[in-house]
């Protein structure tokens, strides 16, 4: 029933769509991942000033689909000048998406960090921006990799949505093959295989990223701890 | 925006309830389908566990769009016909319910184990253990994520619009077609999800505000 030929003869085309969502997909990952941490600085530095634009942003990107932002983006864009083709709105749908998911994970990562850490630090007369590089992003890293994994995986998925909006994705050149050879089965299921790769991936990538951080950070922390509570 | 609002609002309304009444029941019967594959994931028997733990993979970790396109063109080449809100309705089941099952497999597993074995001191069987003790506490316990995951269900549900139902969704691309106004329409649909979603997450606040208070973890 399943015709692995099939597959072979329409490879070019799924090599194709392949391509377009790795690429896409990490573009659009990194403008999430980049954006939503000038987002979660921006709101740390200045709480009173950008507190509430950044919170709302983030409440707009967990309440609307990902859907109706591709279709601002593609669709609603040229009323207002904005012409981008559509890999273009794909990235940008996705990385703005994204970011406000992001921002909030990086909150969380930076609220987990005891007040007392940085009262010392400005105690000491580290500046706030040294204060950020050498104490807070090092141990909000290790916090934030698991949450930050979960993300990219639901964004890689979410990606899917790109091929509405014409993108020649994964899923949309699957439907094509399904419209030209009238199988059902095979294209669908080959392309389910190969996101459940690339997420599969995606969350090896970020165990081992955890593992790493875990295995640096603590020892080094707790020897310094130790180092006090005798000294 | 509002004056598209304004001119269109029974026609946006009208998605706007066809888009709440599919989330809402695929919610509801993968809530069902989704506690059921909790227990066969705890369950003792390998054999139960392992067929469970596949099929969570499967519709975890596949975009909701493909899944929706082979249920809807699937079924009818092995002869079901499906009309396409049936098939939206059972995709968005299916794709909860592996998800739901996730949240109180994770539910369960915070029950003290001396509650289980209490109970079955007592004689209490294990289908009236989950009744009665395990799972009354895995919803309260499971409140927060579950409001997550009917907010991420009623944003997926705007891609059932390629197969023609006429959700919120298609209704907005049919005003935007017809007035020319892509963007006034998707704003003023992205309005309404953002409406809902955060009326269900408030919701969901005051609820767990409630409802805390004689868990079985604290």
């Amino acid at each position: 029933m399943f015709d692995i030929a099939l597959l072979w003869d329409v490879r070019g085309l799924i090599l194709q769509g392949l391509w377009n969502t790795l690429w896409i997909c990490f573009f659009g990952c990194l403008l999430a991942v980049s954006l939503g941490l000038v987002l979660a600085a921006l709101r740390l530095a200045n709480p009173r000033l950008f507190g509430y634009p950044v919170a709302c942003y983030v409440e707009i990107c967990r309440g609307i689909p990902l859907l109706i932002l591709l279709f601002l983006l593609y669709y609603g864009g040229p009323s207002i000048g904005l012409r981008l083709d559509a890999e273009i709105a794909g990235v940008t749908g996705i990385g703005l998406y994204g970011a406000g998911y992001f921002a909030e994970i990086y909150r969380g990562g930076f609220k987990s960090i005891p007040k007392g850490q940085l009262e010392a630090a400005r105690m000491l007369g580290i500046s706030p921006w040294h204060a950020l590089i050498r104490i807070q992003i090092p141990q909000m890293a290790r916090l934030i990799v698991p949450p930050g994994t979960n993300q990219l995986i639901i964004l890689v998925k979410e990606s899917a949505l790109i091929s509405i909006i014409s993108v020649d994705d994964l899923t949309k050149n699957a439907t094509t093959i399904v419209n030209q050879t009238f199988q059902v089965i095979e294209p669908y299921l080959a392309v389910a295989l190969l996101y459940w790769l690339m997420i599969e991936l995606v969350a090896r990538g970020g165990y081992a990223l955890e593992k790493r951080l875990a295995n640096r950070q603590p020892r080094h922390v707790a020897q310094k701890d130790n180092s006090h509570a005798n000294g | 925006m509002f004056e598209i609002l304004l001119n269109h609002y029974p026609v946006l309304l009208k998605g706007l309830t066809t888009t709440l009444v599919v989330s809402l029941s695929a919610i509801a019967l993968g809530l069902v389908l989704g506690v059921l594959l909790a227990f066969g994931l705890t369950s003792r028997y390998r054999l139960v566990r392992w067929p469970c733990g596949l099929y969570r993979s499967f519709w975890r970790g596949t975009p909701i769009l493909l899944q929706l396109l082979l249920v809807y063109y699937l079924l009818p080449e092995i002869g079901i016909e499906i009309a396409p809100i049936t098939a939206a309705i059972l995709t968005l089941t299916l794709n909860t319910a592996a998800f739901q099952s996730e949240i109180f497999r994770s539910g369960i597993s915070h029950i003290p184990a001396g509650q289980i074995e209490a109970a079955r001191m007592a004689g209490i069987s294990a289908w009236q253990t989950r009744r009665r003790i395990i799972m009354p506490q895995v919803f309260r316990l499971t409140l927060p994520p579950l409001t997550n995951e009917i907010i991420t269900i009623l944003k997926n549900s705007s891609l059932i619009s390629v197969i023609a139902v006429t959700e919120l969704m298609r209704v907005s691309e049919q005003i935007a077609s017809r007035t020319f106004q892509p963007l006034e329409t998707y704003l003023a649909a992205a309005l309404l999800y953002l409406a809902v979603n955060l009326v269900l997450a408030r919701l969901s606040a005051y609820l767990e505000h409630r409802m805390t208070g004689g868990l079985a973890t604290e």
